[in-house]
């Protein structure tokens, strides 16, 4: 029941394929599920969960950029506009005609998926860098448009405060209670691009990746998969602007400006490129590490300056070091801490006798 | 992959606990905790590192005299790099470690924590951040602007206008040089009330961001339009560029004023140099300059130590700031403390000790304001700083412009909503 396999015994395409490939697999779902779900909630201090609260997000987020970049290969400056068209979206649906979340989260996703489909276009006759640049100016024809109209942006403040979310009658508002709020809509986020990969679509992002005129002779049309990266990619954004917007209480775009794009392809190129579970990495080591390292040299730092001196290192040396750590982990793996992972893993799946 | 996604996520989750569980600090006996975010290394690092250290000092001080009314002052600072998650994290944080009172940073940030400070019931301070209608006390029981907000500075940029062009603005013209974001749009309504009331002509020009390139609404001001009095609401290093553009186009600079973040020295200095301001005018809502008893006794702190005075007292402008909202902070829990006759205050408390500052000056380092319940602004008062000989002079002493034009809008923003 526990055992693992000491090698590759796979026959056939569905073994291949399958979620559970071993007994193993399910266990370690219902003890991760219990950890989730039961115990951490239980245990953690509500400090510690609302960091998970934020990697929970970004998760979201950096899923939907991995589908287009990772899997697709398309790249998108823009992702961090996406999230605002559907933070908006949700915003002024919540606010002016009352909708729950269950209506205005979906809403904002179809919404980012529509003016992500616009933005995409390009991508039919470019790509590298030059898609990378007609991206970029989505982001800012975006951003532009939701500063500069009050109908979309609520006013000159270009902020719209929304409701807690409610649920039966039961109101979300505090970090525990948003936990689980937050952490449905990741596990759903992971299911759905763990299938998604597995299904003709999935395959279809990768052919078109590897070799654009090849997937188109083998019959794929390529133009409509494009587009269709770019729908779910910006679906995903969207969603994670909703839950952002929730999160926060306010839809505000200055929340989700170019740097936020960046940051989200930081993290799915540390984590891994065209990987679900490199993402999470991503996700995580992304926002986790500014927090680590803040905590070990806040501790460490005292011993060597004065506290006035010391707020300035801690920042500054937590730039360079965030910075330092990304070069070290993609000059030991390219491919990204999913590469890492796997690496170990398959060392240890025939140790110790590897031969 | 299921089960590697989940081990991996629950392995880092042990990591943090571990990690978190052993920098928890345990407050002592006497001593109270305020939660402070930074921007040191993010896009307003240029004002964090001078209005931190600021802010340290004070505390500092405080506790060299022994604290406020005996008890100690522990400051967490967070770097939040002026983005929002950050931010976020940084308030938990705050919270789990007790803090009583926070200073917030950055507009987008104060906006995001709004709701939450209000549903933790920790008051946060944001002067110079965040919007205009958060001066309503109602709206936001929990989030403290405690400065002019930029409706006011708006007022005040009108009525010294109003000042120097002679007493009347009517049939003159007064044009807005302002960085196209909410912030910079913020102020508008009350421009064109004040234009339609005080009979003057505006027009406004906007600075797209990054706000380094504005040859062609200078060339416009200067050119066509050809205004009697120049407004400026710029941020980062756009204020430097719109002074050495005005000043090249042969604008003189003392018909230009700039809002709050347009007038530090490190803004003019970036211009080319005090020397080359002449006539510059700045907003400010602290005192600026080194002539202030406390600045001196902070200084003598240093000196006590075997330490020289750190270089970012030099820095007046945002130094000062720094120490306005630390003494807005100190005084609030002191507020606090007396009202509850020395037991340890919780953070409703010091709202409410917040809510009760008056007559708090700092020997005119901090305006004669006054917060209440429903008036989070303390009134909205400003001060006018000029380029005079090669360094900032005061040219009008704390004053409201056009106090009753800003609540009638507050009124009707409040009604909107």
């Amino acid at each position: 029941m526990f055992h693992r396999e000491a090698g590759v015994f796979k026959t056939t395409y569905a073994a291949d394929m399958a979620l559970y490939p071993l007994p193993i697999a399910k266990w370690t779902m219902v003890v991760l599920a219990i950890l989730f779900v039961v115990v951490l909630p239980l245990v953690l201090h509500e400090y510690q969960l609302s960091i998970l609260n934020l990697i929970f997000i970004a998760i979201v987020g950096a899923l939907g950029l991995n589908i287009l970049v990772g899997y697709t290969g398309q790249i998108s400056l823009g992702h961090g506009a996406f999230m605002s068209v559907g933070a908006y979206t949700a915003a002024n649906l919540a606010v002016h005609l009352g909708l729950p979340f269950w209506l205005t989260l979906p809403a904002g996703g179809l919404m980012s998926a529509a003016i992500g489909v616009l933005v995409g276009m390009p991508s039919l006759r470019i790509k590298g860098l030059y898609l990378a640049i007609a991206t970029l100016a989505g982001q800012l024809i975006i951003e532009w448009t939701i500063n500069h109209v009050p109908a979309i942006s609520g006013g000159a403040q270009a902020s719209i405060q929304i409701d807690r979310p409610t649920l039966f009658g039961y109101v979300l508002k505090s970090q525990a209670q948003l936990y689980f709020f937050l952490l449905f809509f990741a596990v759903l986020a992971i299911v759905v691009t763990l299938n998604l990969m597995r299904s003709r679509i999935g395959r279809a992002f990768v052919a078109v990746r590897d070799q654009d005129i090849a997937a188109e002779i083998i019959g794929i049309d390529i133009y409509r998969y494009k587009l269709l990266a770019f729908a779910i990619s910006s679906f995903y954004a969207g969603v994670c602007g909703v839950l952002y917007t929730y999160y926060f209480g306010i839809a505000n775009y200055e929340q989700f400006q170019l740097i936020v794009s960046i940051d989200y392809l930081a993290m799915i190129i540390i984590g891994g490129l065209g990987s679900v579970l490199g993402t999470i990495f991503g996700a995580i080591f992304v926002t986790m590490l500014p927090i680590l390292l803040r905590v070990v040299l806040e501790s460490a730092g005292s011993l060597f300056f004065s506290d006035s001196e010391l707020a300035n290192v801690i920042s500054g040396t937590r730039l360079a070091v965030f910075g330092a750590l990304i070069i070290v982990f993609l000059i030991v793996e390219p491919e990204g801490l999913n590469r890492l992972w796997r690496n170990i893993r398959s060392y240890f799946r025939v140790w110790p006798f590897s031969y | 992959m299921m089960r590697f996604v989940k081990s991996t996520l629950g392995l880092a989750v042990a990591t943090a606990t571990l990690a978190f569980g052993a920098g928890e600090a345990f407050a002592q006996q006497k001593e109270l905790v305020f939660g402070l975010q930074c921007d040191r290394t993010g896009p307003t690092a240029t004002v964090g590192v001078y209005l931190c250290p600021g802010y340290h000092d004070y505390i500092d001080l405080v506790n060299s005299k022994g604290g406020v009314e005996g008890y100690k002052i522990k400051v967490i600072e967070v770097d939040n790099e002026y983005k929002v998650p950050p931010a976020m994290e940084a308030h938990e944080r705050f919270k789990k470690d007790g803090a009583v009172v926070e200073g917030l940073y950055g507009t987008p940030q104060t906006a995001a924590l709004n709701k939450k400070l209000e549903e933790d019931k920790i008051a946060g301070t944001s002067p110079g951040f965040g919007t205009a209608n958060a001066a309503d006390g109602k709206r936001f029981p929990y989030t403290f602007p405690i400065a002019a907000s930029y409706w006011s500075q708006a007022g005040a940029a009108i009525e010294f206008a109003k000042e120097k062009l002679g007493g009347s603005l009517k049939g003159k013209k007064i044009a807005y040089l302002f960085y196209d974001n909410p912030a910079g749009k913020e102020p508008l309504p009350i421009l064109e009330d004040l234009a339609k009331s005080e009979g003057f002509e505006l027009r406004t020009f906007a600075v797209p961001a990054p706000g380094l390139e504005m040859g062609a609404q200078i060339l416009d001001i200067t050119g066509r339009f050809k205004p009697d009095f120049v407004v400026t609401h710029l941020f980062g290093k756009a204020p430097s560029v719109s002074i050495k553009e005005l000043k090249g186009k042969g604008y003189p600079l003392s018909k230009v004023i700039a809002f709050v973040w347009g007038g530090s020295e490190a803004d003019i200095i970036a211009a080319g140099g005090m020397g080359v301001a002449e006539g510059y005018n700045t907003i400010q809502f602290a005192g600026v300059g080194k002539d202030f008893p406390v600045l001196k006794e902070i200084a003598a702190m240093y000196k006590a130590a075997g330490k020289a005075a750190p270089k970012e007292m030099d820095s007046t402008v945002y130094y000062n700031r720094g120490v306005f909202i630390a003494a807005v902070h100190v005084e609030a829990v002191r507020n606090a403390i007396k009202a509850k006759g020395g037991g340890v205050p919780t953070p409703e408390e010091v709202k409410k000790g917040m809510e009760s500052i008056k007559g708090l000056t700092l020997d005119g380092l901090v305006p004669p304001m006054e917060l209440t319940a429903a008036d989070h602004e303390g009134g909205g008062w400003c001060q006018v700083w000029s380029v005079k000989g090669g360094k900032l002079v005061k040219s009008k002493d704390w004053f409201q412009g056009f106090r009753a034009v800003i609540q009638k809008q507050l009124a009707a923003d409040a009604s909107k909503s």
